[in-house]
């Protein structure tokens, strides 16, 4: 999923505060799973934001709603009919999101609450970490299943770096070795021999490096 | 012969070969860099010249390498994946070539969150064993990695770097194997404290034949204090110091503790001499260099060959 943090309430608050009247959009997909912008955090910002602003002796209108998906035409266009009441949106969706609103909405400005952090799983109850970079390129299939491009720091593809360190990276020993997981899987696979292939340079266009990029369905573009 | 390289003539002629390095000034100072290579003259091979170590910016490797080549010295220019894309290190490769450096050290380079920029954007568009393979085949096959012809290819010596004590330990002899087939020609080791591991290593890389394919330098550091021992031992990754050398190190006062630390690394390179597959030293005298010269004669290895 896509992993996101609110932003510090005082910066969402700089964006806010020239409006009196403001459209909260929540959205039910990856930012509800990692709790930062599903429909109980968009009640809980509300919150805070009219109460943080009372402090100061004004009044804030917010209209919250939380859509199904705000990456998706189909499911933002529900704000058209709030979007007139109000004069500006704060999104607690993801980035994909607040362009999709952005784009829908060219007239009315629309502010980030999140800040999007990476693509990852939950490690455990209320712990999420990064473990794809969207290279475009999966090379998961060589190793292991444990990607070196998110998982390691130096994203090397030939093994670990002389840093590594009782399994840990040399950048923190919160930070485990992507190349001490990945040897160990392919032991426990029985794959030992393929790591003294050479992985190749890798080309980075299929990644962010390549430009923005898209996918085109021919059996399904309209 | 690949290259015109002292370093790889030494090597040829079977002599035990020793390297040092300079670390560039932090800031435009031409003189710096010559006052640490003199200090060097008739003493080494050949010099190691750094690129922006432990992620501090320095004066370019390949501009200080101009300097100690201009003072008759030859020079090493290291290279880490961090900073810079293919074509960046390609550009250097051929400009460096062009101004008469030929040997050089292809590293990954420490990860920026260990220096004063740890904010900036890393790079490694490549990993060390792809860049090795890279210059390997802009020397034999004089093209670039997109596959362009190279007008007059840059003939390098190739020099890799290999870490016996990091982990995991089972895949550091497969690790040397990767560099070999990529190109290597000669390897310089991390710190060696650690003989015992050191020397396991070594009957890996032995069982393998990979000390008959490339010529492994064993990297040496003298202590200048006990201070640094223990700031080794326990702050640098991948690295391993013995408890018995921390104890020699504090068992002398603080005013003897850099001849100490002299003595230990002399001792080391005396018993490395002995391990079958060594052929020479890579002594990273860190701001020390003035005793490199004595480290040499005591280690044996003074007057250097003339090649």
């Amino acid at each position: 999923m896509i992993t996101a943090e609110q932003k510090p309430i005082q910066e969402i608050m700089e964006y806010v505060r020239p409006y009196s009247r403001i459209l909260l959009v929540g959205c039910n997909e990856c930012v509800t799973v990692c709790a930062a912008g599903g429909r109980k955090e968009v009640g809980l910002l509300s919150s805070a934001l009219q109460m943080a602003f009372m402090q100061e002796g004004k009044v804030l209108d917010v209209k919250e709603m939380t859509l199904e998906r705000q990456c998706d035409p189909e499911y933002v266009e529900e704000l058209a009919g709030s979007i007139n009441q109000v004069e500006a949106v704060l999104s607690m969706a993801c980035g994909c999101g607040v362009q999709e609103v952005a784009r829908r909405f060219k007239e009315k400005p629309v502010y980030p609450a999140l800040n999007t952090k990476f693509m990852g799983a939950s490690e455990r109850q209320g712990v999420w970490a990064e473990r794809c970079q969207g290279c475009g390129d999966c090379v998961l299939g060589l190793t292991g299943g444990i990607c070196p491009i998110a998982r390691c720091s130096k994203r090397l593809l030939n093994g670990p770096c002389g840093g590594s360190s009782h399994g840990k990276c040399e950048i923190n020993p919160d930070v485990d070795c992507a190349w001490q997981l990945i040897w160990d899987r392919l032991k426990a696979l029985g794959l030992e021999k393929r790591y003294e292939d050479i992985a190749p340079a890798k080309d980075w266009r299929a990644s962010r490096d390549g430009g923005p990029r898209r996918i085109i369905r021919e059996d399904l573009a309209s | 012969m690949k290259t015109q390289s002292a370093l790889e003539k030494v090597l040829a002629a079977g002599h035990l070969a020793v390297t040092s390095e300079c670390g560039p000034p932090r800031g435009a100072l031409p003189d710096k860099i010559k006052e640490k290579a003199e200090l060097l003259r008739g003493y080494v091979d050949a010099i190691n010249v750094t690129d922006n170590q432990t992620a501090m910016v320095r004066m370019s490797s390949f501009a200080a390498c101009l300097f100690i080549g201009q003072m008759g010295l030859q020079p090493i220019l290291q290279m880490v994946t961090r900073d810079r894309n293919r074509l960046a290190m390609q550009s250097d490769i051929i400009g460096a070539y062009a101004h008469g450096i030929d040997t050089m050290l292809c590293l990954t380079g420490d990860h920026p969150c260990f220096g004063d920029h740890p904010m900036a954007a890393n790079v490694y568009d490549l990993d060390s064993i792809q860049f090795v393979q890279m210059v390997k085949i802009m020397r034999d096959e004089g093209k670039f990695q997109g596959g362009d012809e190279i007008q007059n290819p840059p003939k390098m010596f190739i020099g890799a770097a290999a870490n016996p004590f990091g982990d995991p330990f089972e895949l550091r002899v497969a690790r040397l194997a990767k560099k070999v087939k990529a190109g290597a020609d000669f390897i310089q080791t991390q710190c060696i404290y650690d003989l015992d591991r050191f020397e396991k290593w070594m009957e890996g890389v032995r069982d393998r034949g990979l000390d008959e394919k490339v010529s492994i330098l064993a990297g040496v550091t003298p202590f200048k204090s006990v201070g640094m021992a223990k700031y080794m031992k326990n702050k640098v990754p991948g690295m391993s110091v013995p408890d018995e050398l921390i104890k020699r190190m504090s068992g002398v006062p603080k005013d003897k503790q850099p001849e100490e630390g002299i003595k230990i690394c002399v001792e080391t390179m005396q018993r490395l001499k002995e391990v079958k597959g060594v052929r020479g030293f890579h002594l990273m005298a860190i701001e020390w260099e003035q005793k490199v010269p004595e480290i040499v004669e005591r280690a044996g290895l003074h007057p250097r060959p003339l090649v």
